[in-house]
Order: C-alpha cells, then sequence, then structure tokens
C-alpha cells in the first residue's frame, strides 16, 4: 500500500513513463491545478470576508469555488492523462511490432547477404534451405502484418462483417485435414467430431476461418511433447458452440484475465516459446463479437486449456 | 579452433550465421535458450560469446549478469546481439559486462564477422 502510494506521489517518475515533459504531464498538471485552487479559495475568502458579514456565507461561498474548481481540474486532468496513456501505448505497440518484424527481417537479410556474398562460398546442397529460410520468414511477416491490419481495423471501427449462412462442421473438417500433418509432427492427435445435422450459422465466412486457425494452432503450438487436441461441434437452442481442448501447459491462474488483451502473452509461454505476436486471441474475441457471438476458456495449469465459442444460428 | 557460443532462439539465424563461422575455421555451438547457453559456457568454455536478449527461459541480461558472476565464465567476451535498440538496454548491458552491443538488422552479417574477430583479437 505504501509502495502504491510512493508510486502515485513520484510526478517525476510517472511523467517519465509517458514519455512527457512536465509541463505536459498529467500528474503535474494536477498539483498546478491544486495551488490554484488553494489560491482562489484563499481570495474567496478574502474577498467574502471583507464584502459579507456572515461568516457562514463566506465560508458556504469558498467551499462552493473551491469545489467546483476542484471538478473542472479533476476533469481537465483526467482527458490529458488519457490522452497521454494512448500515447504511451502507442509508442509501446510500434515498439513490439518492430521488434516482431525484426526477427524475420534479420533472417531474411542475412541469408540473402551469405547466398550474395563472394566471400563466404555457399554449397550448392545449401542454397535450397537458404530458400526455404526465406520462403518461411516471408511467410511469417505476412502472418504478421495481417494479424495487424485485423487489429487496425478493429480499432478505427472500419471493420465490414458480411453475415452468410455457412456450415462450421465444413469449416473445421477441411481444417483439421490441413493442420493434421503439423500435429502429427508434434505428436498429437488432432480429432473432431460433430453433432449430426448440425445447423448452418451466420457469419463472415473468411473471419471464421482466421478464427478457427487461431485457435487450433494455438492448442497444437502449446501442447508439448504430445497429447491429444479434441474439437467438438453441438447445437445448443439457437446457437452452435464449438470447443477445443488441449492438452497442453495451460494459462496460469492469475494471468487468465488478461489473456484476451492485445499483445498479452502468458508468461509460461513466452517462456517456451518467444514468437508469438500476442494478437491472435485479441483478434479472436474482437471478430467473435462483431459476429454476435462469444468466447471463453476454461484452463488449468499443466493440464491443459479448452476454449469454447458460441456463434447464432442464421 | 576457436569456439564461439551463439545464444539465439531463431534456428534459422543460428544455422545461417554457424555456416559462415564454419567456414572462416571457427567451431560454433549453439544453444537456443539461456539455461542451456549458460550450461554450455561453463561446460565448453568457449572463446566468446553471442548472446540474444529475448529468450525463452531466462532473458539474456540474466545470463549476462550470471556469466559475470560466475568466476569460470566471467572472462569470456560477450556481444550482445539483439534487435533490441533502446537507449536503456545498451546502458544496461554494457553496466553487465558486455563487449559490444550490436543490433541485428543494423550490421550486415560480414560486419558482424569483423566485430566478432576483432572480440577474439584477430
Amino acid at each position: 500500500m505504501f509502495e502504491k502510494i510512493g508510486n502515485q506521489l513520484d510526478i517525476i517518475g510517472q511523467c517519465k513513463r509517458y514519455g512527457l515533459s512536465v509541463w505536459q504531464c498529467p500528474q503535474f498538471l494536477f498539483v498546478v491545478m491544486g495551488v490554484f485552487i488553494i489560491l482562489a479559495s484563499v481570495v474567496s475568502y478574502l474577498v467574502g470576508a471583507r464584502y459579507i458579514l456572515s461568516p457562514e456565507t463566506v465560508i458556504f461561498i469558498v467551499l462552493i469555488v473551491a469545489s467546483i474548481l476542484f471538478i473542472i481540474a479533476f476533469v481537465i486532468t483526467r482527458s490529458f492523462e488519457r490522452l497521454a496513456e494512448a500515447s504511451r501505448m502507442k509508442s509501446e505497440f510500434i515498439n513490439i511490432v518492430s521488434h516482431q518484424l525484426r526477427s524475420p527481417l534479420t533472417n531474411i537479410k542475412w541469408t540473402f547477404e551469405v547466398m550474395a556474398s563472394e566471400e563466404f562460398k555457399v554449397p550448392a546442397e545449401k542454397q535450397e534451405e537458404y530458400f526455404v529460410n526465406v520462403k518461411e520468414n516471408i511467410a511469417r511477416m505476412v502472418e504478421l502484418i495481417d494479424d495487424l491490419l485485423i487489429v487496425s481495423k478493429i480499432e478505427q471501427g472500419s471493420f465490414s462483417v458480411a453475415k452468410i449462412e455457412i456450415s462450421l462442421k465444413d469449416l473445421i473438417k477441411d481444417l483439421v485435414e490441413r493442420y493434421k500433418v503439423f500435429a502429427e509432427a508434434s505428436r498429437i492427435k488432432l480429432n473432431f467430431s460433430s453433432q449430426e445435422n448440425l445447423p448452418k450459422v451466420l457469419a463472415d465466412p473468411s473471419l471464421l476461418k482466421i478464427v478457427t486457425e487461431n485457435l487450433i494452432d494455438n492448442a497444437i503450438r502449446y501442447t508439448k511433447g504430445g497429447g491429444i487436441v479434441e474439437i467438438k461441434l453441438i447445437k445448443e437452442k439457437d446457437k452452435v458452440l464449438f470447443a477445443i481442448k488441449d492438452s497442453g501447459v495451460g494459462i496460469p491462474q492469475k494471468e487468465q484475465k488478461y489473456i484476451f488483451q492485445k499483445f498479452f502473452r502468458a508468461e509460461n509461454i513466452s517462456k517456451e516459446r518467444t514468437r508469438g505476436s500476442g494478437l491472435g486471441l485479441y483478434v479472436c474475441r474482437s471478430i467473435l463479437n462483431k459476429l454476435g457471438g462469444e468466447i471463453w476458456f476454461k484452463s488449468q495449469l499443466g493440464k491443459g486449456t479448452t476454449f469454447y465459442f458460441r456463434l447464432p444460428i442464421k | 579452433m576457436k569456439t564461439i557460443l551463439f545464444i539465439e532462439d531463431e534456428s534459422t539465424l543460428q544455422k545461417t550465421f554457424g555456416d559462415i563461422l564454419t567456414q572462416d575455421k571457427y567451431k560454433m555451438i549453439s544453444a537456443l535458450d539461456g539455461k542451456i547457453g549458460l550450461r554450455l559456457a561453463k561446460s565448453e568454455k568457449p572463446d566468446l560469446i553471442l548472446l540474444d536478449l529475448v529468450l525463452p527461459s531466462m532473458h539474456g541480461f540474466e545470463v549476462l549478469k550470471k556469466l559475470k558472476q560466475d568466476p569460470e565464465t566471467e572472462k569470456i567476451p560477450v556481444i550482445i546481439l539483439t534487435n533490441l535498440e533502446k537507449m536503456e538496454d545498451v546502458e544496461e548491458a554494457i553496466k553487465l559486462g558486455a563487449k559490444t552491443y550490436l543490433v541485428k538488422t543494423q550490421y550486415r552479417i560480414e560486419e558482424v564477422m569483423e566485430k566478432v574477430k576483432k572480440a577474439l583479437g584477430e
């Protein structure tokens, strides 16, 4: 608690965190406003005491003036604080994105430099491996940029959604076929079952594909050293429920509330795999909200996670 | 033959850099995370360590700190090879005892090799 109070009082430190000069910093402006309120209260007291006979009226006027000024100061500094926080988050966003893009970029750059160098002779049998490296890293960059574009559209509100009747069962079936090789390479069994006569859902096929791909990809990626990933589709009243259960690393309890936040990555997976962008689940939730659906999960550390989403039937 | 330990979680980068180090008659040993890197530094006693900062299991600064605290590894020169370029990171690395701080995308692979040779006193 004392630490919290100490942090609040460290005005210079807080201004530094926002990357602003003291005169633009909301916390410092609040102090300035505080001094101004005190001065205004003293002045109104002196004026009141000189021209008004009743001390109660003077105190009442001083209190009213001080309260009005306090409210104005609070509203102004709060707006400044929000602006400063938005600007800080933007800088942080640029930092994270540039770092994420630089990793595949370094791979591509160095691979080409070695290939083009007269000093280093690339053996013929290595050429193909180098081209595969470049191809994989370009795909990584494209994937990240696609995620970022979706995030940007979500945040600007310029996110158009086509609502078409689609069979979630067919969509998942295709994806499962595609992901089977990837799963088997990690000794993971990918099972899919669907209720008979499952009705179609009303959704945007390309967006729904992004959601399901993200969830299947995560389930496989975070199931270490073999296991089972099970996907189920069930009809629930006027909705279709999708569930994907893995036997993976799980999400630590204290981090579960942050899991859908942009750029958030749980500590245990950041340690295992430093490459993820932390955008996947944020994108999933934003898309499902837009489609009139909802997403949630249950997880136990070391035992696995089940992600669910519900979508309305046509 | 001089040995270089490359602690880096990008296996592609390790392979590419490893190819040119081997061509230049160096021996490269690699670690994909900080913990393995520390273990190899102690057991193999390399002549130079190339260390990334964003690493699984242990951040590069933690690895550097441990390397410099251990009498067995404290004298091994460490070059930070990362894509983080904040001034605070550079200052922290130098404070913890890194010899040089290189931002990967800002250097050609030949330039990194020159820095490696320089750090090895060649």
